[in-house]
């Protein structure tokens, strides 16, 4: 390292690293992990959602897990929360599906509206 | 760089690693293989967490939940439950003080605290010096390099208040000038790492959880004062605080953060670790020098300062851990900020390792200028066992006592003197009723008789002395005279002694001598313990 701005360079990519510990508003990925969920192959979901943000290198996206919300025949669920957007529920999410979820939504914005659970 | 979705951040201070976090640590890293977690899940060891007691303990994120006790057993719950499914395992998040926190970032135990040297401990991996440049590392060494003039560096240290954390209490920036005005072929930064007071552990710790906050400190004093070579002067028994300052020098070095031409600036500096080898007395700073050359661990007569004719006679700053923890922070973001806390005479916070007759035991950090009643009622969870408070020692075995009248005293460097006590470096051992005074300053004595150097004769005699008459007293052969002689000898040790540790250890005797008298005296007249619990 020789400059300021090689310092800067090393802050930003090690913040990336840590940041789902600071507990910043940022893109959440939930994962229905009951027993209904594990059941239907949300293992699988999670492990291609995983997969798939580590191929993007993306780096500022939170995943975790919750479980049954009473939608058993809907599983594997996963939800995403975008800070300042509407929480979006999808449902019979496979990994195939996670995959084009996380490239459409997450990293361009756009939902995948025929795979979403309506609500209300 | 991996992408995780979870950080499980293990405890790897001391006090958890004698409870045990090695074992959880392997068990859970090998429970995620097993279970096919281990690219999801990282496992991170780090510094203190402070909640010493509560041991091991971990803190799974994102979602920030702390762990307590956790034993090997319990790793396979807390993987299946809550890194499988999101269920947080409620059994193991405490019934205490530390119960349902949901984000370690603010948790409400740590609401009465102000980190500011413990900033990064148990947050990071000390292991790690991108973890430490994440939370704005080695930015304020840059900012002096590229911005700031050295003695502009002084001058902030000056407004800024600081004053030395190892017990002296000496103005930080004064003592920098002193080293930057000499005029000398090679001059030296010295961390004081000796950390020797009995209960105190917060270097170590500070040591354990932020090494590269010492050592960019101490490249930005190198930086005020002219130095270009630095030492980190660390007692011997502290294998895990050598091993992970040894490592950060190394990542240090190895990213050009030392070494020669820092930031293309023309400024160099390097660090090495000397450990020392257990004297009480080498904390002592011209016996810490003089042991560093090779000599005994005897302090020299003073002046000359260190500041002017310190290691191989050469100028030398030599500063405490502590001390040096607050030295970024104050950088980046100026002594304005840094005098918002604790109080106008003494600003800043202070590290406590707390001990003794206290619920809850372990690191903390608080403005200076809070009371006692606080710390350990409000902090500490108060005295198990429905006891009531007699007295809290602060600063080590050379500190004062605080009796209950003290309770509500501001504690700082500059109030406790005036009433006859000290803070010292950062021990607060706290007892309840059931200890009797006496017996408790005959240990107290027999330590310093013990660590003595024995250079000169006040001290080497007086401790001596000093001892031998309070053992007279707890073993009810004690007269009324001899409580003179005990108060005559402390004040002339505390008057003719050579160094710190001849001048304070009759600080506990003149202490307990002023606030528990009539303990002493029914040792000597009734020949009776009014607490039942010595000896007699």
């Amino acid at each position: 390292m020789k400059t300021v701005e090689d310092l800067e360079r090393i802050r930003k990519q090690a913040q990336a690293m840590t940041r789902l510990r600071e507990g910043k508003e940022t893109t959440r990925i939930v994962v229905g992990m009951g027993t209904c969920g594990i059941a239907a192959g949300a293992r699988e979901t999670l492990s291609a959602i995983m997969d798939e943000l580590a191929r993007r290198n993306i780096q500022d996206v939170i995943v975790t897990q919750t479980g049954c919300i009473g939608l058993c025949e809907q599983e594997p669920i996963i939800s995403i929360m975008m800070p300042g957007t509407e929480k979006v529920t999808y449902g019979k999410v496979s990994k195939e599906k996670a995959r084009k979820i996380v490239a459409s939504h997450v990293v361009n914005g756009q939902v995948v509206g025929e795979w979403v659970i309506p609500t209300g | 760089m991996r992408f995780y979705r979870s950080h499980v951040l293990v405890c790897g201070g001391t006090p958890c690693i004698l409870e045990g976090c090695k074992a959880v640590r392997d068990a859970l890293t090998e429970e995620l293989k097993r279970r096919g977690l281990d690219e999801e899940v990282r496992v991170v060891e780090t510094g203190c967490l402070g909640p010493c007691d509560l041991g091991p303990v971990i803190v799974v994120y994102p979602e920030g939940t702390l762990y307590e006790k956790v034993a090997v057993r319990d790793v396979s719950e807390i993987v299946e439950e809550h890194l499988l499914k999101g269920r947080i395992v409620r059994r193991l998040t405490g019934e205490g003080r530390l119960a349902g926190i949901v984000s370690y970032k603010e948790p409400e135990y740590l609401e009465c605290q102000e980190r500011i040297v413990l900033r990064n401990c148990g947050i990071i991996d000390p292991s790690s010096i991108e973890e430490y440049i994440a939370r704005d590392g080695y930015r304020a060494l840059a900012k002096c390099l590229t911005e700031m003039e050295p003695c502009d560096v002084i001058e902030v240290m000056k407004q800024s208040g600081l004053v030395g954390r190892g017990g002296a209490a000496f103005p930080t920036g004064l003592k920098w000038s002193f080293t930057a005005n000499a005029v000398a072929d090679e001059k030296f930064i010295i961390c004081n790492a000796d950390e020797g007071e009995p209960g105190t552990f917060k270097d170590r710790l500070i040591l354990e959880g932020d090494p590269h906050s010492i050592l960019e400190a101490m490249a930005i004093a190198g930086y005020a004062v002219g130095a270009e070579r630095g030492f980190v002067y660390i007692r011997g028994e502290y294998s895990l605080s050598i091993e992970r300052i040894t490592k950060g020098i190394e990542q240090a070095k190895a990213m050009g953060l030392l070494g020669r031409d820092i930031f293309g600036s023309g400024f160099s500096f390097d660090i090495e670790v000397r450990k020392g080898a257990g004297a009480y007395v080498c904390g002592e700073e011209t016996a810490l020098i003089e042991s560093m050359e090779g000599g005994r661990g005897e302090p020299r007569v003073k002046p000359p300062y260190p500041g002017t004719h310190g290691f191989l006679g050469m100028p030398t700053v030599v500063n405490n851990v502590e001390t040096l923890g607050n030295i970024p922070r104050i950088i980046l973001n100026g002594p304005v900020w840094y005098r918002g806390f604790g109080t106008p005479k003494c600003p800043g916070t202070k590290v406590f390792t707390m001990t003794g007759d206290i619920n809850s035991k372990g690191l903390i950090e608080v403005p200076m200028g809070i009371t006692l009643r606080k710390i350990i009622y409000e902090i500490g969870g108060g005295i198990p066992g429905g006891r009531s408070f007699k007295m809290a020692q602060t600063g080590g075995t050379s500190g004062g006592c605080l009796p209950g009248e003290m309770l509500d005293v501001p504690m700082d460097y500059f109030t406790l003197p005036e009433m006859g006590s000290a803070l010292g470096s950062g021990a607060l051992l706290i007892m309840d009723d059931s200890h009797c005074i006496v017996d408790i300053a005959e240990s107290f004595m027999r330590f310093f008789v013990r660590e003595s150097c024995g250079k000169c004769v006040p001290c080497r005699e007086g401790t001596a002395r000093l001892h031998h008459i309070v053992e007279k007293i707890a073993i009810g052969n004690g007269t009324y005279e001899d409580l003179r002689v005990l108060e005559d000898l402390s004040h002339a040790m505390q008057k003719t002694a050579l160094c710190g540790l001849g001048q304070s250890a009759p600080i506990p005797i003149m202490t307990m001598l002023k606030y528990f008298k009539d303990e002493f005296e029914a040792h000597i007249k009734d020949k009776l313990c009014p607490t039942g619990t010595c000896r007699l």
